[in-house]
């Protein structure tokens, strides 16, 4: 029982960080109605950019005690990000705004393979040691369940960035904007919405979100390198699509549910016959299954393509 | 005679490529060797181009099939061509070409199963849908093999090694000849005008009593098969192959051939598959930047021009006259 406890926690840590990723993800494909394949990659410069900020000041930041270094480091990679984000979209999406979706996927997939690229060009295709930006001292509770400090900042910085991104969308002018421009782009323009404004707010506010993904993962795991986001990023979008793609709450749970699956197949699949090594294909079962079943997601709406 | 144009080149081409295959020994290797990568990858491009170009299916799981191909062709010449030959008369050219040809049916079959399985599901669901679910199973093809017992006829996470090299110049371009013909009269025959008319407009092709899903997952199964066949003669050429080696990045590589020659253009995709193919080989050295400036590529083409980097020409896209 401990054990599943334990498997259980785990699979929830990794899930918050797919939640964050799904996040982006889910607000994209909300906005403009289409699947940004470079999002895993934005969460791989986060960690980079934290990387290099470690190096650039690392006397300054160790001098301080570890949770304003922490913050310092993620505030400072997830603007960058978010300016990354938003310069990619200018350079990249905006000038395929009215063309068919299938442009802007492929020229989706075409900035994906140029960061990956640039990012082993710069960085190098070697795995790079994570510095600890959270110490990784254990916490031994009461159930004999191990959960590092890490563990939990993990958890903690997650539920705050959602609940932070749940008051900008609800509470906000912007956040009115953006789902007033999800639900129909010409109506908003009628109604004062500067749809481009908006566009470039909503991938700064995901490349932020991934940015801290980034950080956290690599907090998690800390060895990073320039394809560490294609697989993350991958699973993250599963976990919009299963949650109910352009839906923000579902995102979040598509995240933990795929994070908790994966993990208890890793450590219960054995024993059912399964490879653990097979736990890396569990979210694109879980994907075909999804859309087999209910292509809308859990939380999604049915959409129907009017003509 | 004008009718059967096609036709007579198409069996032009199988004679010409069996003809330089008996001298090929006169050839240099190296420069063999890349003819037939050459012609392995205008059957990927190919039979990619019916599904993404022809249909506007997008897919991204083109070398999942490639490796179900080449798995299913690599097990049965491994596990069954020893038994085959005592029936076929011994080991001779007649039974050994007899047994590589079923071989590579079989990868094929496998292929094509495995692209109906994938295609029957995802194909109802709108395009981007379907280029991360293809991606998906890219992943679980790959999961699955690289998690097989290590001993077992799949050959584990190392993949699988000594298969004869039975690949030869005639095998790999009279496929690629069959492949692009069947793709061709494929689209341009009266029941083919509903490929383009499902990528064109989905819903106002289905309104106009078109099966917009017969017709996808059809294109996908070819499409599938092909792939299937490729990944044999590949397994059969370079006689090693692992599952690692059939990752997206691989299905990536053929989905740039395809959108550079221009989705939806045999012509261009052949043209493209050749070229890339060629600076591949004697870009070698800057390995590094190749894919950087792919994706480069891809992103201004979209930009500047969708339609493929060579023009339309209009012979090559030929009409069926009266």
């Amino acid at each position: 029982m401990d054990q599943f406890l334990q498997q259980l926690l785990n699979g929830l840590f990794q899930g918050s960080i797919y939640a964050l990723i799904a996040l982006g993800y889910t607000m994209v494909y909300g906005v403009l109605r289409f699947i940004n394949f470079a999002h895993g990659d934005v969460f791989m410069l986060g960690a980079f950019t934290a990387l290099g900020l470690h190096k650039l000041m690392g006397p300054t930041l160790a001098s301080l005690p570890w949770p304003v270094s922490l913050l310092i480091v993620l505030l400072v990679s997830m603007t960058l990000c978010a300016a990354l984000g938003i310069i990619i979209e200018r350079l990249a999406y905006r000038p395929l705004r009215d063309r068919p979706r299938l442009n802007v996927l492929i020229t989706a997939i075409g900035v994906s393979l140029f960061i990956e690229y640039s990012a082993q060009l710069l960085f190098g295709a070697t795995q790079r040691p994570f510095p600890d930006l959270i110490p990784r001292t254990a916490i031994a509770n009461a159930g004999g369940l191990t959960i590092s400090v890490a563990q939990v900042i993990v958890l903690v910085t997650t539920l705050a960035l959602l609940a932070g991104l749940r008051i900008v969308v609800m509470k906000t002018k912007m956040g009115l904007a953006m789902r007033a421009l999800s639900l129909n782009p010409t109506a908003s323009t009628l109604m004062g919405v500067n749809n481009s404004v908006v566009i470039s707010f909503t991938f700064g506010l995901g490349s932020a979100l991934a940015a801290a993904g980034g950080i956290l993962y690599a907090s998690l795991y800390p060895s990073i390198e320039p394809f560490m986001g294609i697989q993350p990023g991958l699973k993250a979008f599963v976990a919009a699509v299963l949650g109910g793609i352009g839906n923000i709450p579902g995102a979040a749970l598509g995240g933990l549910i795929i994070g908790v699956t994966e993990t208890l197949v890793k450590g219960y699949g054995q024993e059912l016959g399964i490879p653990s090594g097979y736990s890396e294909g569990v979210a694109f079962v879980l994907l075909i299954l999804i859309l087999v079943f209910k292509p809308s997601g859990i939380l999604g709406r049915v959409e129907r393509e009017k003509v | 005679m004008k009718r059967y144009t096609t036709q007579i080149v198409l069996l032009v081409v199988v004679l010409l490529s069996l003809g330089i295959s008996v001298l090929s020994g006169k050839f240099d290797a190296y420069y063999m060797d890349i003819a037939l990568n050459v012609g392995i990858n205008i059957i990927l491009a190919v039979s990619l181009n019916l599904v993404n170009g022809h249909t506007g299916q997008f897919s991204l799981g083109h070398a999942a099939f490639m490796a179900v191909g080449a798995y299913g062709a690599s097990i049965f010449t491994l596990e069954m061509s020893a038994r085959l030959m005592p029936m076929l008369g011994g080991p001779g050219v007649f039974a050994t070409g007899f047994a590589f040809l079923l071989a590579l049916l079989v990868g094929g079959l496998c292929a094509a199963v495995c692209g109906w399985l994938v295609g029957m599901p995802s194909l109802r669901l709108r395009g981007d849908y379907l280029a991360i679910v293809t991606l998906g199973f890219n992943e679980i093809v790959r999961v699955i093999l690289q998690n097989t017992s290590g001993d077992g006829v799949f050959g584990g996470p190392l993949g699988l090694k000594g298969i004869p090299p039975l690949t030869t110049f005639f095998w790999v371009f009279a496929i690629a000849a069959i492949c692009v013909y069947v793709v061709g009269s494929m689209v341009s025959s009266t029941y083919g005008r509903g490929f383009p008319a499902v990528r064109d407009d989905e819903i106002a092709a289905g309104s106009m009593g078109i099966n917009t899903v017969r017709y996808k997952v059809t294109a996908f199964v070819v499409g599938s098969f092909f792939a299937g066949l490729s990944g044999g003669l590949y397994a059969h050429l370079r006689t090693t192959i692992s599952p690692e080696g059939f990752n997206f990045l691989k299905s990536f590589d053929v989905v740039v051939i395809v959108i550079l020659g221009g989705m939806g253009s045999t012509a261009g995709v052949i043209i493209a598959a050749i070229v890339l193919t060629v600076l591949n080989e004697f870009l070698r050295d800057f390995e590094q930047y190749r894919m950087l400036v792919f994706s480069i590529l891809l992103i201004v083409m979209m930009i500047v021009r969708p339609q493929g980097l060579l023009p339309s020409f209009p012979i090559l896209n030929r009409k069926k006259s009266a």
